[in-house]
């Protein structure tokens, strides 16, 4: 008689041992959907690590300080958050959407950045959750017809428009040189900006560079031998701070003007102060403006520094109103991401940030631009563009 | 010392059980042979069992991480193996046709509305085609210089998709449609031929077909003429060719084999996320395949199946470790080289090799020296 | 499109040059270690890293805030330029140790020794990221871009950056000069050191022939150990130099420089000193003359283009190989 040898006798026992588990498995695939005990789950979904994780962060913190109050009163059902980092990297999101989806919030937070937005809502919107991005601001996201997505910023469009006018208009300025960082965000807002610009009559000179690379000097020569009168840079800040430092060094003294994607202190710890001072940063966000006419942003100032030992930062206060809003709707008595998504559609209230109301399409219905200026190494915010002259 | 000699002692009890079973293996008659072939597939399919998941993948969805990275990685690092394992040459920049593959997906769907079936024939050739391209002027590079070569390729090829407007820029191709649908065809819960947004596994199914197709191929190649001429390529060049094999062609071969296989991944994953950037492709991804091939036991394909499913699979494991995931995988890899410089599952073969190699002087010895010699 | 090339041509020639010396120095690390190893040795980015890590460390320290002039520049710079090159060089000789010599030992491939330096790249890129940079040197601000203007939570500056003359649209500046000098000086000191010493001799000798050397009374061990730390004493001089040129840092700063001064190291022929400094300057200068006709976007295509067409009519770089055995 021939003996069997081990190894077969094992995989048959494995083999017969995981078709009698899949026989079933199949059924219980989606057990555990109901939330246990009274609590409600909110996930944030963008990048809490990577190079623009500031931006991210400054979200989370946001959104944990609002759900943190909210649970302080001691409501009927609490909510507790989840946090998937995407690194703000497009690839790395997908895998972290289908985990949240598997978690099963009612609402989402995020995606923090247009590139991954692109990449994960889809998913979203086939799972019916509602999603509000506090900071994701390319125009094309909202023509996908996406049913349960939103946000409380105003596109790239607007924002690329405005900046162009308040060039020409405010800082008089005749030529104009403009730099991106090749990002999603950077793009869309580039091209905007051209167009805008060049409808004001004039035709800025262009350069790309590699937010990973260093060395910028080929790029700071061509802006050089151009002599613009203001550089625009559309970026992030991990680009940006080492774009200004090294114009300043080479002897540029052009007014550096940028956008939301830059304004973080990081812009002016890689530039540094010296070489920082005077630029100007516009964003479709106040990031809290402290003498705005509303008590809640003083309290919320204070109370962020509290919790989290730094100040509040870009998209903090964003962050913040994205919560309060699910957070109002879930008091409201909405425990579904479907009853949440109608609630969606009703939502009219005056946020940390700025008047939240959002359009048919999921964008919001204010679009105000409000402008920042960097003084002795700090971002302060000016208000509207006709203050940024002096 | 001692140290060194409890490692060895380690070393060698490990390796009992493993002669054991590869001499068994090389005695079993066929059906046995083909019963583990079956076996292993059908394992292979069941894997994405939800029971398996809080043990396999507690931070991330399993059948989604079956997917991507561990099932794409596998499939590259088999083709990763036919160059480096096989024929001996060194490839930092395999990534690009694994690009390639995506790119002729998402260009021919959107812009041609051409449909997956057709696609995959057609990227799988595209990525062939590059790899003839750049093989043809490069290829009598020697070791490290083709090395440092195929490294630049891979980024140019990057940079090209970031900056080419044809190609999206870094904003890449949006809404590349899943493969069509059969619907209705239900086992154990699940439509296998339901290529939705939400559920990995049909897309997992097909991907187990891909690689089984790709390794069954490979592993004709390995046994024939082909993969002796392969073998004595990567013994010594020189030799090989004053023996009449011709080294050039069969060098090219296994660089547009190599490449085909990375194509067919890109195209199938392409269709599968439904957005591709030039983000997805960076040179650590290059990196970690290759790590991948070595790590399992370059040439030896059960090894480096393995090796590609540790490396995917470990970092998504220990997600809990959090920020620090990433610094234990580097340590890991270093730890894993001192103790088997050879592989999880060396190829008898190879270990034949080694041990005629260069042993404790100065240089680092074996197959890329000999190549390079 | 080629309005900017001649109109910034001497701005670009000056940049490349720059950035040329401290890619030429990077490179001197890889030259070295391929030669006598034939690794190429992945983690020496991270050494680079790890040296403007060392330089901030130094200016934290000491506390040293300019700017300087004049003698007290020379002793300051001296200063950080030792902490830099001692992070560095103790950095790679502890790779060595770790990562490399217990696979030398065993006879490992150079396929897994390869394999074994991307692994402790990552670990040391993750280290810095994950420990060391929160916990001393990012004062609260995470694994961000760090300036030196931020160093030890308030601004730090070491010397004033002035023109001193100008060549058509390129303006000589004190820190490129700088720069530049100090990259050559310290090529011609390791050019004679390897030449004339007797450890040097002892390096030649191992890269040509490691097993007659080893006949002949060479400690192949204190060679390699040799090796990499002159390769990390130079990415470390590199280091601080970039410090001083660009003022910042972060943990990834190193990988796209490695990858680049190793594409110098072929382009001028690996394994030869002089090849380092040719491929350095090469590989500065065609990036930014590139860059400046086509658009900065497409300098690392231009860059790896440039190698693909040297090597395709130089298999060996322009230079070739000279510190070991010709190769056919």
């Amino acid at each position: 008689m021939k003996r069997v040898p081990p190894v077969m006798r094992l995989l048959a026992v494995a083999g017969a041992a995981s078709l009698v588990l899949t026989a079933c498995g199949g059924s219980d695939d989606k057990d555990g959907g109901s939330p246990s005990g009274g609590e409600l789950k909110l996930a944030f979904i963008g990048a809490q690590t990577g190079p623009n994780a500031q931006l991210g962060i400054n979200i989370s913190n946001g959104v944990e300080l609002a759900i943190a109050q909210y649970n302080a009163t001691n409501p009927a059902k609490k909510v507790t958050l989840a946090k998937y980092d995407t690194k703000g990297d497009p690839a790395a999101a997908p895998a972290q959407a289908d985990t949240l989806i598997e978690a099963e919030p009612i609402g989402i937070i995020g995606p923090a950045f247009s590139g991954e937005s692109k990449a994960v809502v889809p998913k979203f919107e086939e799972a019916k959750i509602p999603s509000i991005s506090p900071s994701a601001t390319s125009t094309k996201l909202a023509a996908n017809g996406w049913k349960y997505w939103h946000r409380v910023i105003t596109n790239d469009d607007s924002q690329g428009a405005e900046d162009a006018k308040a060039i020409l208009t405010q800082l008089k300025a005749k030529s104009v040189f403009l730099v991106d960082d090749n990002e999603e965000y950077s793009i869309g807002l580039a091209g905007k900006f051209v167009e805008a610009i060049k409808a004001g009559g004039v035709t800025p000179g262009t350069d790309k560079i590699d937010p990973n690379a260093n060395d910028y000097s080929s790029t700071i020569n061509k802006i050089k031998a151009a002599k613009p009168d203001v550089v625009f840079f559309a970026g992030y800040y991990a680009a940006g701070g080492k774009l200004l430092k090294q114009m300043r060094d080479g002897g540029v003294t052009a007014k550096f003007f940028s956008d939301d994607g830059a304004l973080d202190q990081g812009l002016i710890d890689a530039a540094g102060a010296k070489q920082a001072e005077g630029a100007i940063i516009s964003c479709a966000c106040q990031s809290v403006n402290p003498t705005a006419d509303n008590p809640a942003v003083g309290k919320f100032i204070t109370d962020y520094k509290a919790k989290f030992n730094a100040d509040q930062g870009t998209y903090s206060a964003e962050g913040f109103d994205v919560a309060n809003i699910y957070l109002e709707g879930i008091k409201a008595g909405n425990d579904t991401p479907e009853k949440l998504n109608e609630y969606l559609k009703t939502v009219n209230v005056k946020g940390i940030s700025k008047p939240i109301k959002f359009t048919e399409t999921g964008e919001i219905e204010d679009k105000s631009i409000f402008y920042f200026l960097v003084k002795s190494g700090k971002l302060e915010f000016v208000g509207a563009a006709d203050k940024i002259a002096s | 010392m001692s140290a060194r000699n409890a490692l060895d002692g380690l070393r060698s009890t490990a390796a009992v059980p493993g002669q054991k079973l590869s001499s068994w293996w090389g005695g079993a008659p066929v059906y046995q042979r083909y019963a583990v072939y079956v076996l292993l597939f059908v394992g292979a399919l069941l894997l994405p069992y939800s029971g398996l998941a809080p043990i396999m993948s507690p931070h991330a969805k399993w059948s989604s991480i079956l997917f991507f990275p561990i099932g794409i990685y596998v499939l590259l690092a088999i083709g990763l193996n036919v160059v480096v394992g096989y024929a001996g040459m060194l490839d930092l920049g395999y990534v690009a046709f694994w690009a390639i593959g995506a790119y002729s997906m998402a260009d021919l769907s959107v812009r041609y509305h051409w449909t997956f079936w057709e696609i995959l024939p057609v990227g799988i050739l595209m990525a062939a085609i590059s790899g003839i391209i750049l093989g043809a002027p490069t290829l009598r590079l020697r070791g490290d210089y083709l090395a440092i070569v195929t490294l630049g390729f891979g980024e140019i090829i990057r940079k090209v998709a970031e900056n080419a407007e044809y190609l999206g820029e870094t904003r890449g191709i949006n809404n590349v449609p899943h493969p069509p649908d059969i619907t209705g065809v239900n086992i154990g819960g699940v439509d296998i031929f339901d290529y939705g947004i939400r559920d990995a596994r049909p897309y997992y199914y097909l991907l187990v077909v891909v690689i089984t197709l790709v390794i069954i191929m490979v592993k004709r190649m390995e046994h024939s003429r082909i993969g002796r001429s392969w073998a004595a390529i990567r013994e010594d060049e020189d030799a090989a060719e004053l023996m009449g094999v011709p080294t050039f062609k069969f060098k090219l071969l296994s660089f547009a084999i190599g490449a085909a296989v990375g194509g067919a991944a890109g195209v199938v994953w392409a269709a599968k996320v439904s957005f591709v950037a030039p983000a997805a492709f960076p040179f650590i991804l290059s990196a970690t395949i290759l790590a991948a091939v070595v790590l399992g036991g370059s040439g030896n394909l059960p090894g480096v199946v393995l090796g590609a499913f540790m490396v995917a699979w470990l970092p998504e494991r220990f997600r809990g470790a959090q920020e620090y995931r990433e610094l234990i995988f580097g340590a890991v890899l270093v730890a894993m080289m001192i103790w088997r410089p050879e592989g999880l599952i060396p190829s008898r073969q190879r270990k034949a090799e080694l041990a005629e190699g260069g042993g404790g002087s100065g240089h680092l010895g074996a197959e890329v020296a000999e190549v390079s010699k | 499109m080629f309005d900017d090339f001649t109109s910034s041509f001497w701005a670009n020639t000056i940049d490349g040059m720059t950035v040329g010396s401290i890619y030429a120095l990077v490179a001197l690390g890889y030259t070295m270690v391929y030669g006598v190893l034939r690794l190429i040795n992945f983690a020496h980015s991270e050494i680079f890293m790890i040296g403007t890590f060392g330089a901030l460390a130094t200016m934290q320290i000491t506390g040293i805030n300019g700017p300087f002039t004049g003698f007290a520049l020379v002793a300051v710079l001296l200063l950080c330029l030792a902490g830099s090159m001692l992070a560095s060089g103790g950095a790679a000789v502890a790779l060595e140790r770790i990562a490399y010599r217990p696979l030398r030992k065993r006879g490992a491939s150079r396929l897994a020794a390869l394999i074994s330096a991307i692994g402790a790249s990552l670990f040391l890129q993750e280290l810095f990221a994950t420990v060391i940079i929160p916990k001393w040197f990012a004062h609260g601000r995470g694994r961000d871009t760090l300036g030196l203007a931020q160093a030890g939570g308030e601004p730090r500056r070491l010397m004033d950056k002035e023109v001193l003359f100008s060549i058509g649209s390129g303006d000589v500046r004190n820190d490129k000069v700088l720069i530049i000098v100090a990259a050559l000086a310290m090529m011609i000191i390791l050019q004679l050191f390897v030449t004339r010493s007797k450890l040097g001799r002892g390096i030649r000798a191992t890269a040509q022939d490691p097993e007659t050397a080893v006949l002949l009374g060479v400690n192949i061990d204190r060679i390699v150990v040799v090796t990499f730390l002159i390769g990390g004493l130079m990415a470390g001089a590199a280091a601080f130099f970039f410090l001083l040129f660009y003022e910042v840092t972060s943990y990834f700063i190193g990988f796209i420089l490695g990858i680049k001064a190793f594409t110098a190291a072929v382009l001028g022929g690996i394994g030869n000193l002089k090849g380092a400094l040719v491929g350095g300057f090469t590989l500065g200068l065609v990036e930014n003359y590139g860059a400046s006709i086509f658009g900065s976007e497409w300098k690392d295509v231009i860059a790896f283009t440039i190698l693909v067409i040297v090597l395709m009519f130089r298999p060996t770089g322009i230079l070739g190989e000279s510190l070991q055995r010709a190769r056919a």
